[in-house]
């Protein structure tokens, strides 16, 4: 028996043209909602990425490796103690989600100046800044966090640490997708 | 549907689609649930000191050592929702150079089915109370209040403030030697 003479691709060989044209018109269909409602979620919370899997325990018991986290970015709203922050240290490109324990304000939201650290960290974050750098101030936050979902981000992780996992996977769906009928 | 690939297939998706339904109606159950509390805090025996923070900048700062008493019964806080409480006691006062500052003193974290009952008394603050600059010499306005974050098994990420504030008066003096 040849591969495609397996029963899973019985659908395929009945097809013609127009049929199989149709299966890649629906695998765009799909991929093109995907990307409309993770366009449309940017939009709606005002932040560059709504949705951030968190990386480290430093949060834990609160929040642990693998779980997601729902971002809003309202400028408007400012940064108080006990908001959990989303920001990125410049130069470093990985975002760190702690939470704010000092705000000093001068006159108005957009010039304050924050102090963060992780709840299962036994000092600040001033570790963790740049070089010389003491403070927070707004324009390093990416986003707050304000919905909270467990384990499911374990898959982005699962996905990152073994990237042939990630090929074999987006390749058996895209393969699924385009031989199955409905 | 009778391969064993169709049917577990089939068997895999329901069980994704009723996993995030019941994590949404999770969610949407306890959203609009009061999260307050009463609490009640007081301070005693506030000091003063002007020492230069070496954790920062290097520049002189106003230090400030007290002496407080949280009591507070968060269990009314508590629903099927709820995974655990960050509970913080800020300072927040208002200043010549900041017009407003926050300073978190202590704060505690307890998780469902642990005791939720907070009695402490006459405890240093768990972060040193460092202000930005020497701004607290006589301030009679330094308000204590008790906020937490409620953190859920799945859905929104509350806060609530506690029902009860204190105010503390600083010295009109430094204090020389040691806290």
């Amino acid at each position: 028996m040849g591969l495609f003479d397996y029963a899973i691709f019985d659908e395929i060989r009945r097809m013609n043209a127009r049929q199989v044209i149709y299966q890649f018109l629906n695998f765009a269909m799909i991929v093109s909602s995907a990307l409309m409602i993770w366009k449309g979620l940017m939009v709606v919370t005002g932040s560059e990425s709504p949705i951030v899997v968190v990386l480290s325990g430093s949060m834990e018991p609160a929040f642990h490796r693998g779980d997601l986290l729902m971002l809003t970015m309202d400028r408007d709203d400012p940064i108080r103690a006990g908001d959990i922050t989303v920001f990125k240290i410049e130069g470093r490109d990985i975002p760190i989600v702690h939470r704010v324990i000092k705000v000093h304000e001068k006159s108005g939201k957009d010039d304050s100046k924050f102090l963060t650290k992780g709840d299962h960290n036994q000092v600040d974050d001033r570790g963790l800044y740049a070089p010389g750098q003491y403070w927070l101030t707004p324009k390093d936050v990416v986003g707050r966090g304000k919905g909270f979902v467990p384990y499911v981000g374990m898959v982005t992780i699962l996905m990152n640490d073994y990237p042939k996992l990630k090929y074999t996977v987006l390749g058996l769906l895209g393969l699924f997708v385009l031989v199955h009928r409905d | 549907m009778h391969s064993i690939w169709s049917r577990a297939n089939t068997i895999f998706a329901f069980t994704l689609s009723v996993l995030s339904a019941v994590t949404f109606c999770c969610f949407l159950s306890t959203i609009w649930l009061p999260n307050t509390a009463p609490v009640t805090i007081s301070a005693s025996n506030p000091r003063l000191k002007s020492m230069v923070d070496y954790a920062s900048d290097g520049s002189k700062s106003d230090v400030v050592m007290l002496s407080l008493n949280i009591q507070a019964d968060v269990s009314s806080v508590f629903n099927w929702n709820v995974k655990q409480l960050f509970i913080y006691l800020v300072a927040e006062y208002s200043t010549m150079k900041n017009h407003l500052n926050q300073v978190v003193l202590w704060d505690k974290i307890i998780l469902r089915n642990e005791k939720t009952v907070i009695i402490e008394e006459s405890i240093p603050p768990k972060y040193y109370y460092i202000d930005d600059g020497n701004n607290l010499l006589s301030h009679k306005n330094v308000t204590l209040v008790l906020k937490w974050n409620v953190i859920p098994n799945a859905g929104y990420l509350a806060m609530a403030q506690g029902e009860g504030q204190f105010v503390v008066q600083m010295p009109d003096n430094y204090i020389s030697g040691r806290f």
